[in-house]
């Protein structure tokens, strides 16, 4: 038995007797599929209802798509109540990804030639 | 030999050793698919302005399916709810039913990558044709009652195919970028149901004809390698779950609170295979 006592849906139901708290976790993860699905349907029509601006457009895209991720990763994966190790590794992750992505759009500006790369498509 | 650390968690890290695993894997995983990610932001803000393939460096926008992409990501969601699901139902002691939230689960990826497939040799099949006279149009064409994949223009020589009846694509207004008028004619033409134009093209006349495949442009090659590789780990845990609903779950009556820690380990990939596409659902289909 995993002596684990993590207040994340489901680690208590292990112990029975507190059926009570897994039906709330289950509604839990019900409604946050619910609201996945949600999101993914406002993703669409935001789409729909050209806001005239490309940056407005992808903010509005990724802003949706952040809060979905925020569901699944706090709820479905619990790591709203992980432990330190878990942290520890993912907020070195998070660094490095963060650093790389800014490293190679950094490369946008090319220092040696001073211009942008292009597209290379040739039909 | 007994692996420690299955069930009870050590002390130092709190938790059982596959989950520090999975974490590990998992936090490799965001850079493997970080590079991808930042690959395409890169290919995207360096693309000219235009509509493509009017402007052959431009940016494709709305070619890709978008209903077909939607209900893929409901399949998806609702496979993440019920991994989750399952793996309750281990907790409450009850087998029957974490087996019917898991088969659930594999149908659904084995349907995702049913989906993804038919979105792919549609792609195969459509095609990016420039004529002589400097108009470049795109569309699909049947030869002998069946669409051809993957042609080139010597491909059709080949044959001694003369004319070719294409079925040229009038494109919708997802086609132009956000912020570009959408012509009159377009909105009118898909308001009355017409979507394709029919032309005969003499292949005398045409300079070069493509699939939508990944040497055709930088959208089809991030496209395609993206989400191949996404497809690939679909099918990685497909097998995993599958592998624990149908051949490991002697563990389960060995040892329950084992094969209970397998399946959030099993679980937590499904999850971060889901984390992957809300992010690259919105970014290839709708931007």
């Amino acid at each position: 038995m995993s002596h684990n006592h993590h207040s994340s849906p489901g680690h208590e139901a292990a112990h029975g007797g507190h059926d009570h708290d897994a039906e709330g976790h289950k509604k839990i993860y019900w409604a946050v599929g619910t609201a996945l699905l949600v999101g993914t349907v406002i993703t669409v029509l935001a789409r729909e209802w050209e806001f005239n601006s490309v940056a407005l457009t992808i903010a509005v895209a990724l802003f949706v798509a952040s809060i979905k991720a925020f569901l699944v990763c706090g709820y479905f994966m619990h790591l709203l109540s992980e432990k330190k190790v878990v942290y520890l590794t993912l907020a070195t992750t998070v660094a490095f990804a963060v650093a790389m992505v800014g490293l190679i759009l950094w490369s946008d500006k090319d220092p040696v030639t001073g211009t942008s790369p292009k597209t290379f498509y040739v039909p | 030999m007994d692996i420690p650390y299955t069930v009870n968690p050590r002390s130092d890290t709190g938790l059982y050793n596959a989950k520090v695993g999975i974490w590990l894997f998992l936090a490799s995983e965001v850079m493997l698919f970080g590079a991808f990610f930042s690959a395409y932001i890169l290919l995207r803000v360096t693309a000219q302005q235009g509509f493509w393939p009017d402007v052959a460096d431009g940016w494709p926008h709305g070619l890709l399916n978008i209903p077909i992409g939607t209900f893929n990501t409901a399949v998806l969601i609702s496979s993440s709810v019920t991994v989750v699901m399952a793996w309750m139902a281990l907790k409450e002691n009850n087998f029957p039913k974490f087996r019917n939230f898991m088969l659930f689960t594999v149908a659904c990826a084995l349907g995702f990558l049913g989906i993804k497939t038919f979105e792919y040799k549609e792609k195969f099949s459509h095609y990016v044709i420039r004529t002589t006279d400097g108009k470049v149009v795109t569309g699909h064409f049947d030869v002998d009652g069946k669409s051809p994949l993957f042609w080139t223009l010597d491909t059709v020589k080949s044959k001694n195919i003369e004319k070719l009846k294409v079925e040229v694509d009038i494109p919708n207004r997802y086609r132009f970028p956000v912020g570009m008028q959408v012509p009159e004619d377009i909105h009118k033409a898909h308001a009355e149901g017409r979507h394709h134009d029919e032309r005969v093209i003499e292949v005398s006349q045409i300079d070069s004809l493509k699939a939508f495949i990944p040497s055709t442009h930088p959208f089809f090659a991030i496209y395609f390698t993206m989400t191949f590789l996404h497809g690939l780990h679909v099918l990685g845990g497909a097998i995993v779950l599958a592998y624990f609903t149908f051949i490991g779950t002697d563990l389960w009556r060995k040892n329950p609170e084992q094969f209970t820690n397998r399946i959030e380990v099993g679980g937590l990939f499904w999850h971060f295979v889901d984390l992957v596409w809300i992010f690259l659902f919105p970014v290839v289909y709708l931007l």
